[in-house]
């Protein structure tokens, strides 16, 4: 009985001592190999971001992102494991190391970045939102002052929850928050009339919308209250996570600026590999020097990264373009070169 | 020597049990370090910036994450004290039914026992709040227009205010704990001996006058632990308001911790504040407990 209790008492203590990783130079990038999978956490709510499909597999450019990270660092796009997770549980869920990574259409933030807050390290932004209201058409809410001593649906745990009162305060409205904890709850008070109006990003409200019985009778209003770069996400301090996850996203911007596509992208590296005059391409796709390595990658993760998702403006397109489910206008979201925001550092 | 074996395990257990919470408090603190994060409440003094629709203080979103906490708790408080006291009446009502001797009072009262219990109380919340409330078109008056109004942005009962969300999570809690109330009461009338009813009816008193005055102060002493241990059961329930919109100290703790990053000290706050308010209802209790028996003594 005794031995027991000291067996039980010792390998309890062997645990906790492994659960506190004193080493310094452990990332949790090591982990991931380690166990040859990636934990990714996801929405798994929000179509066109994450969404379950049923047929129990995850779709949307959060889950091309997550499948991008896993080609590149695991050399496979399918050994993810996604967890759902709500606004309000995300964060812990990094924290306590639950998930690896958390790729679920999160705002960066300086509070969140920072080590006296969320003390998150933020990946490339990989869209650019805005909040938004959506109204119902026959209410006659025009714009945000029309919804003075309205209810409005937020979803809690949120930046949302803030922005919307900084707009309202801003002008001096007064308005009634009706906070749930899901998106989905936010909605379906929405629909039955508890709020004149709910908010959220605005490609949340467009998502929200195109699974709306009629879509036609609800409008998104035109003010945009806040800048919401949502972009992954790793714990802070693990800097050889958070670059790997960088460069990651840098490839796919950079492969849509040099016209690499998972179509051509074979195509590309025979090219590379039959030209020694091409040095950016070379590097690029992994034929010339070491940029993987110095990442604690394969050298040819972009090949990896491409021949899994394609490019930024394939994902994009798959699940954001014009023939999508959920038609999301590019806007910000194009290259620099197009009239957008994204553009790539170089691969040097 | 037995003795001494016998001692030997619980110093081995009460060893055990302080090297894990020794190992879990060092964990936890090494891991806040590492990550930069002392054990540090100065944030309750910062701006909440956030704003609630239901709060009893006066309440802006410029105040602090200390008073938005206070505010929840307070918000807690109301809806548990009004489930508890609609809770106890739906409690005793349908226990005393179900004891007594109508035979289709005691199949109802039994039916509605039976449903009650085979049904998770998120779901019931959930549905009082979105088929019970929201799915309602306009304004459900009846004959009671001016005093009762009930539309799916709450109910107004003469002037007063309810919104949707408390309303819900008040009918929830009171109609879930009401029916673990009253196997509890039936448990108690019953267990009063055959004897005292046939006594009271012989000496001709009515059967609602010889409950009240004869069986229930002999029943009570049996149903005031059950009771307690149910009026505990609600409070931490009501945490449930969460999914119903409603801003308890829960759902308020939940957007302070995503704001401020600060789970940790948020969740020892809230432990804490719990372990109050029950530590306030199991004494309030156990006072009405101790009043009952030394009234019975005399």
């Amino acid at each position: 009985m005794r031995s027991l209790l000291t067996g039980m008492l010792s390998i309890t203590m062997l645990l906790a001592g492994c659960a506190t990783t004193g080493e310094k130079q452990f990332s949790r990038l090591d982990l991931i190999k380690q166990r040859n999978s990636l934990i990714c956490g996801v929405s798994g709510k929000i179509p066109g971001f994450s969404f379950l499909n049923s047929d129990g597999t995850y779709q949307g450019i959060d889950v091309d992102i997550c499948k991008a990270f896993a080609a590149a660092f695991l050399g496979d796009p399918d050994k993810v494991q996604y967890r759902p997770l709500t606004a309000a549980e995300r964060f812990t869920a990094i924290r306590t190391g639950e998930i690896d990574l958390l790729s679920r259409n999160t705002t960066l933030n300086l509070s969140r970045d920072a080590s006296g807050g969320n003390s998150l390290t933020f990946a490339p932004v990989v869209f650019h939102d805005g909040q938004g209201l959506m109204v119902k058409k026959n209410s006659a809410i025009k714009t945000l002052s029309d919804l003075s001593k309205e209810s409005i649906c937020v979803g809690s745990g949120t930046t949302t929850e803030q922005n919307i009162n900084d707009a309202f305060e801003s002008i001096s409205v007064s308005y009634t928050p009706i906070k749930y904890q899901d998106l989905n709850q936010v909605v379906a008070g929405y629909l039955q009339g508890r709020c004149m109006a709910m908010t959220s990003d605005r490609s949340q409200l467009a998502a929200a919308r195109s699974g709306f019985r009629k879509p036609q009778d609800h409008v998104i209003l035109p003010d945009v209250l806040s800048k919401e770069p949502l972009a992954p996400a790793s714990l802070g301090g693990d800097h050889r996570l958070s670059d790997a996850m960088r460069w990651v996203i840098y490839s796919l911007i950079s492969a849509e600026e040099q016209g690499i596509t998972k179509e051509n992208i074979n195509e590309k590296l025979i090219q590379a590999k039959n030209n020694p005059q091409l040095k950016q391409l070379r590097r690029f796709l992994g034929v010339e020097g070491n940029l993987g390595e110095k990442l604690g990658l394969e050298d040819k993760f972009v090949v990896n990264v491409i021949q899994a998702t394609g490019n930024y403006g394939q994902i994009y397109n798959r699940h954001l373009g014009p023939n999508s489910d959920v038609p999301i206008p590019r806007g910000l979201n194009e290259l620099h070169t197009n009239g957008g925001v994204q553009i790539s550092p170089p691969f040097n | 020597m037995k003795m001494r074996k016998g001692l030997w395990i619980q110093v081995l257990v009460l060893a055990l049990v302080f090297s894990l919470i020794l190992v879990l408090v060092n964990n936890i603190s090494t891991n806040l370090i590492r990550s930069g994060l002392g054990f540090d409440f100065g944030w309750l003094n910062r701006t909440a910036g956030f704003a609630l629709a239901e709060h009893v203080l006066p309440y802006s979103s410029s105040d602090n994450y200390a008073w938005a906490l206070l505010i929840g708790w307070l918000n807690s408080l109301k809806v548990i004290f009004a489930s508890l006291i609609m809770a106890t009446l739906i409690g005793f009502f349908v226990g005393i039914l179900s004891a007594g001797r109508n035979t289709l009072l005691r199949f109802l009262a039994s039916l509605y026992v039976t449903f009650i219990r085979q049904i998770p109380l998120l779901l019931q919340l959930l549905f009082w709040y979105f088929v019970g409330f929201l799915s309602i078109q306009g304004n459900l008056i009846g004959p009671f227009k001016g005093i009762l109004n009930i539309s799916n942005q709450g109910i107004v009962i003469l002037g007063i205010n309810l919104s949707a969300e408390f309303s819900a999570l008040l009918i929830g809690l009171s109609v879930y704990s009401g029916a673990y109330i009253s196997e509890i009461v039936r448990g108690g009338i019953q267990s009063v001996s055959r004897g005292q009813w046939e006594a009271f009816r012989s000496l001709g008193l009515a059967e609602n006058i010889g409950l009240i005055k004869v069986i229930m102060p002999q029943a009570l002493p049996a149903i005031l632990p059950g009771l307690t241990s149910q009026y505990l059961n609600l409070a931490k329930n009501s945490t449930l308001a969460i999914a119903v919109g409603y801003s308890d100290i829960y759902a308020i703790s939940d957007t302070i911790i995503t704001q401020t990053g600060r789970a940790i000290e948020g969740f020892i706050l809230l432990l804490i504040s719990f372990f109050f308010l029950n530590i306030i209802i199991s004494n309030c209790m156990e006072l009405l407990n101790n009043r009952l028996l030394s009234y019975q003594k005399h």
